[in-house]
Order: structure tokens, then C-alpha cells, then sequence
């Protein structure tokens, strides 16, 4: 079984970006992270892996040079090999594009069960590049799975986020599954792992490579602008004992801010 | 001839829900400025096509279109995104806008791969200038806001809950009809074994106008019936931290957070919540923000409208009171 992640590397997510010029300083990022996703994908994947006690992860990344160091911590992680998509013509990418390009190089590695990205990287928020990935591929999707509970005889099992509770579905393979908060923290890797991700393959694709027109890349999704968020007014802190608060706070709400 | 700015209305056995509204209100706020006609479109089987049109009338629409089918009975991404890839050929609309909801967010970026459009998701704003859409995006979980541009038509957009009113107009007009030919419709094989859902008679988390939210500062699982409790007397929704689910003291449907739920609703409590900076990003454009924490120097304060530092233990009962008592005041 193979299984393909497609996976994006991003701001450490407890740092506050920094905006300037219409833009994000990302060049002032210091730590880059696995997306959260990715990296609920990643460790379900292992774990899945374990169970069916065959299996193999590819990780495939679209990204700059220093986008390696991500690929090695999920190498380290423990998946098996990995895919860096580095060309010019990919650093403005819209997700149309990205899907294209990750497309084009999960049908170049030819052989795969499970596409299992997550469900949105959490530096643009979009959320939109695993569908779209699926529709070019033609293969069905499922989105925002909490796990991969199963495969067998050609198909997948997967345990998906509804409201109020979950659904348990059966998908044909090869499917594109997007991967929300699974339920188990992901894994730090280990000495050993680190050591031995240093020997796991790792290749490097450009557009070429993967037979990509770079004019159809082209975004259609354009930025014109980033901004701060207009700053929330200073808020009040109530004092006093808990009755007479309580009761101060019921009637802000109400004549003031009328929101009960 | 007019435009056409094109909302995929979301329902429920036929009645529609407040994002469809509130995406219509969206429409309608840059219609005149694209030169556009509102229209909508309610998939579905056995709808009754009179009662949408007088409904989507009232909020707006100009034209309703009805693809009424049984494989469109329940959603379904591949046979939906079919409707809409169809109608977007034939009407060749300017805007399409879809709800940033469960089913919305799985629907538009199918619909957009089919017709290779632009997509911006999660939206929080629409202006038009000199015949230009420019859309606003929240980025890095609202660190930032991003204008962006969709630069061949159809922009698609995905519309977060809860930014724009879901207002009637002054319009008593019903919508003027089409109906939807819906021949084949594909199928993608996937087969649900089974659904476990809890009906909740609370409101949907990213839809609901009051979110009282317990972190960590609750102690355990059993002294949630405090937050429960006055969740139930706002007509609130449940909201959590991933501390609590990690923990697993609360599911993960309630996390509130980067890598759970982006809600905006009108009133947010947090109570004994720290205000990690990835779980301010899933509520900080809530429009009040209320914090009761113990620690004075709890991050969450800087965002709070109103704060009261002190132990929840005793000030939320006295909350639970006080409203208690507000309400028998003025029913
Ligand atoms: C990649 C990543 C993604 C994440 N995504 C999310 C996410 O989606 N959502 C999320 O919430 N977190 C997320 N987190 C976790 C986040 O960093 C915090 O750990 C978490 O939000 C803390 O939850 P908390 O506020 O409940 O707990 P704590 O930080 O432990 O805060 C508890 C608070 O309760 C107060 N308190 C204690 N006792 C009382 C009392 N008796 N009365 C009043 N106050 C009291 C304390 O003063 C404290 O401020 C993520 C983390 C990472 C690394
Ligand atoms: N640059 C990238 N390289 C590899 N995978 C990506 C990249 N961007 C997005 N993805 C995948 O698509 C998912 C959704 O991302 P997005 O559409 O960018 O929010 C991510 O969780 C990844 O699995």
C-alpha cells in the first residue's frame, strides 16, 4: 500500500507573523513546522500502517530549497521517502496550481492507494488544494477525515468529521482523503529516526521533470494586499465581589452591547 | 443583458439556512456595482420551487434556479459540483458564492478544478471598484487580512458564517423561477456505513450568535455542566480548547482554534481559557468577547471586551443568577 502526503511546510504557529508593505515577512520566519494536518496525516498514516503491518509513506512537497529540513522531520517522522517540487515557477502558486503541480508528480511516482493530504495549510487558510488535487486525478475524495480506520480488498474505511458526531464511510481506492485533528498527537521523532532520515531517499522534481507547462501556472487567485487586522478597542475589566460583576456583566451585555 | 451573481443556497428539507441569507445579503451588496441580477441556486428533491421563490424573493434573489432531483436528495459533491459546473456554462455568472460550511467547503473547490476558476475562501469582505471585485480574506489564522483579486470570471468565494446580516429586504417580489435540467449525474461510489450523530438542540458551533466556551480552567469534564448550563439559558452553542480535547474531556467538534472551528459570532464567553494564540485565531473577530479567568496577566484579556479576573468557580454561578433574574425582570 502507498500512500502519498502531500505536505507543506509553515510558520511555527505560535509565533505572530510580521506584515509590512502589503505583505508577509516570511523571509523573518526562524522556524518553520510540518502543517498541522500534514502532520495529523502523517501520524495516522503510521499508525495505519502499523495495523494493516504493510505500507509505505511518501511525503511530496512544493516548496522552496529550505523547505528540505521540514521534508527531513517527516522523514524522521517516519515515513519512507519523499518528493521536493522545487522550480522558480512554483514560488507564487495559487491552489489550482499546487494541485496541478502535485498531480502531475503523484502520476509521475505512478503507484498509490491513499492520497492524504491535510484538510488546509494554516498559513493562507484556504482549504482547497486536496479537492481540487482529486478532481484533477479523477478519483473520488472524501474530506476532513479524523482516520483511515482500514483498507482492504481495494477500498478504504474512513472514520469522517459530521456534525454533532462522525460518519464512517467506504471509498474506493485511489482516493484523496483530507486529514482534520486526528485523534492522536502527532509523534516527535525519535534520535534514531533522525539519524536514519538522513539515508531515506529524497528526490528533487522541477517543472520539467514533471512535464508541468509553467504558463498554466499562472495564479488566477491574485494578492494585492496584506494587512493587520484593525485592532480590537481596550476592553473593560469589571471589579468587584462575584454577585455584584455577574450582574454588572449581564447589564453591559444588555444595554450596551445588546447582544442579549 | 445583466450579470449574474450566483449564491448556492444551503438548506435544510427545504427550508434555508442562515448562510444562504446572509450569502445573499453578500450578493446583494455588490450586485448593482457588477451590473448583476441575484439568483440562487437550491439543489434538492421534492422542493416546492413557490414557497423558495417567495422566500428568496424577500431576501433578494431575482431569480431562483431549482434542480430538483433524487440523487441530489442528500449533498453530494460530485453530483452537485455537475449541477453548478452546467449552470455556470449556461449563465456564466461573474460571482458564485458558497457557504463556508461543511458542505460548502467541500463543494467549491470540486465546482472550481471542474470549470478552472478562481476560488478565495473564507471571505469577510466584498467591495467593487471601477467595476472590480476585491475580495478580503482573513490569513494565518486572522494575524492578517488579505485583499485579493480574481483575475478571469467566474470568482468563486466561500462565505465565512455569521460577517454579513441575514437581513430581509423591503422586496416583496418572488423570485422568478428556472428550473435546472438535471440529466446524468455521476457518482464517485463512496458508501456511508453508518452516521453517529448526537441531535443537539443547541445551535451549530460556526453558526451560532453566542458561543460560551470552558478551557482547561474547569478542572475536569464534570464541572462542564456549568458551562452547559449557561450555554443552554443564552440559546448558546458549546465551545472549547484542544487542552480540553487532548484530555479528552470534551469532543473535538467543540474545539474552538487554528486546527479546529473559525466562529465569529456576536457574543464569545471564554471561561477559564488562557488565549493561546491558536485558539484566539479561531474566535478573535467574534464582535464581543467576554474572559473570566483567574489570572490577571491570561493573554485572553487583551482581547476581551469586558473581563472579570477571578475564579470561575464562583463568578459563573453568580452569571447563571444574574440572567436568571434579568429575564424574570423583562420577559
Ligand atoms: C499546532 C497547534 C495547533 C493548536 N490548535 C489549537 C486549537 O485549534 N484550539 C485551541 O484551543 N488550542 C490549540 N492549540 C493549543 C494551544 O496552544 C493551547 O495549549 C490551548 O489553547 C490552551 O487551552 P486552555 O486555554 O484551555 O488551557 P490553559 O492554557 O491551561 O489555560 C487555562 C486557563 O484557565 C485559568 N484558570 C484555571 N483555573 C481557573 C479558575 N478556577 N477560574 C478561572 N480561571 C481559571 C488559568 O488562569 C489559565 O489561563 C494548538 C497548539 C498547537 C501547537
Ligand atoms: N506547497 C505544498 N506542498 C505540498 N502539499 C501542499 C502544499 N500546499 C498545500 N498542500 C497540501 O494541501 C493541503 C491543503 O492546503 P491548502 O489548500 O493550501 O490550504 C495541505 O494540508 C497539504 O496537504
Amino acid at each position: 500500500m502507498n500512500i502519498i502526503i502531500p505536505m507543506k511546510r509553515v510558520p511555527d504557529t505560535a509565533i505572530q507573523i510580521a506584515v509590512k508593505d502589503g505583505r508577509v515577512l516570511l523571509e523573518e520566519v526562524e522556524t518553520w513546522v510540518i502543517n498541522p494536518y500534514d502532520e495529523y496525516a502523517i501520524e495516522e498514516a503510521l499508525r495505519l500502517i502499523e495495523r494493516q503491518g504493510e505500507g509505505k509513506i511518501i511525503i511530496v512537497t512544493i516548496g522552496p530549497e529550505a523547505a528540505q529540513e521540514t521534508i527531513r522531520k517527516a522523514l524522521a517522522m517516519g515515513a519512507h521517502e519523499a518528493y521536493h517540487l522545487l522550480d522558480d515557477a512554483f514560488e507564487q502558486l495559487d491552489p489550482l496550481g499546487r494541485a496541478r503541480v502535485l498531480a502531475a508528480a503523484i502520476e509521475k511516482i505512478g503507484e498509490y492507494d491513499l492520497i492524504w493530504p491535510g484538510f488546509k495549510g494554516v498559513d493562507n487558510d484556504e482549504g482547497q488544494t486536496g479537492v481540487m488535487m482529486a478532481e484533477f486525478m479523477n478519483v473520488p475524495h472524501v474530506s476532513t477525515a479524523i482516520t483511515v480506520e482500514e483498507v482492504a480488498d481495494g477500498h478504504a474505511v474512513v472514520k469522517v468529521e459530521a456534525e454533532g458526531g462522525y460518519r464512517r464511510v467506504r471509498v474506493p481506492l485511489p482516493a484523496v482523503i483530507t486529514q482534520t485533528q486526528g485523534p492522536h498527537e502527532p509523534r516527535y521523532p525519535t534520535l534514531r529516526g533522525i539519524m536514519g532520515a538522513k539515508k531515506k531517499p529524497l528526490t528533487v522534481w522541477n517543472a520539467d521533470d514533471l512535464g508541468v507547462d509553467r504558463d498554466e501556472l499562472e495564479p488566477i487567485v491574485e494578492v494585492l494586499n496584506v494587512e493587520r487586522p484593525p485592532a480590537r478597542k481596550a476592553g473593560r475589566i469589571l471589579e468587584g465581589e462575584p454577585d455584584h460583576v455577574a450582574r454588572e456583566l449581564v447589564r453591559l451585555l444588555h444595554e450596551d452591547a445588546k447582544v442579549i | 443583458m445583466a450579470d449574474l451573481a450566483l449564491v448556492v443556497a444551503e438548506h435544510q428539507e427545504g427550508k434555508p439556512k442562515k448562510i444562504t441569507y446572509e450569502m445573499l445579503t453578500a450578493a446583494r451588496s455588490v450586485a448593482e456595482e457588477l451590473d448583476a441580477e441575484v439568483g440562487v441556486l437550491v439543489m434538492g428533491h421534492d422542493l416546492d420551487a413557490d414557497a423558495l421563490a417567495e422566500d428568496m424573493g424577500a431576501r433578494g434573489a431575482d431569480v431562483l434556479f431549482v434542480a430538483d432531483h433524487p440523487d441530489l436528495k442528500e449533498y453530494a459533491a460530485e453530483p452537485y459540483a455537475e449541477v453548478i459546473r452546467q449552470l455556470i456554462e449556461e449563465e456564466e455568472p461573474v460571482l458564485v458564492l458558497f457557504g463556508m460550511t461543511p458542505a460548502g467547503r467541500d463543494l467549491a473547490p470540486c465546482v472550481a478544478a471542474k470549470v478552472e476558476a478562481g476560488l478565495a475562501s473564507d471571505i469577510t469582505g466584498l467591495e467593487v471598484e471601477e467595476g472590480e471585485l476585491y475580495i478580503k480574506r482573513p490569513i494565518f489564522s486572522g494575524q492578517a487580512i488579505a485583499t485579493v483579486r480574481i483575475t478571469r470570471p467566474p470568482a468563486l468565494v466561500t462565505v465565512r458564517p455569521n460577517t454579513w446580516a441575514a437581513a430581509p429586504t423591503e422586496q416583496d417580489e418572488a423570485a422568478d423561477v428556472e428550473e435546472v435540467d438535471v440529466d446524468e449525474l455521476p457518482e464517485n461510489g463512496i458508501e456511508v456505513l453508518a452516521v453517529e450523530a448526537q441531535e443537539s438542540t443547541r445551535p451549530e458551533l460556526t453558526e451560532a450568535s453566542i458561543i460560551v466556551a470552558g478551557g482547561r480552567g474547569l478542572q475536569g469534564p464534570e464541572n462542564f455542566h456549568l458551562i452547559e448550563e449557561l450555554a443552554d439559558l443564552l440559546g448558546a452553542a458549546v465551545g472549547t480548547t484542544r487542552a480540553v480535547v487532548d484530555a479528552g474531556w470534551r469532543p473535538y467538534e467543540e474545539q474552538v482554534g487554528q486546527t479546529g472551528k473559525t466562529v465569529s459570532p456576536q457574543l464569545y464567553i471564554a471561561i477559564g481559557i488562557s488565549g493561546a494564540i491558536q485558539h484566539v485565531s479561531g474566535m478573535r473577530t467574534s464582535r464581543y468577547i467576554v474572559a473570566i479567568n483567574k489570572d490577571p496577566e491570561a493573554p485572553i484579556f487583551k482581547l476581551a471586551d469586558y473581563g472579570i479576573v477571578g475564579d470561575l468557580f464562583k463568578v459563573v454561578p453568580e452569571l447563571i443568577q444574574a440572567i436568571k433574574e434579568y429575564r424574570e425582570q423583562e420577559p
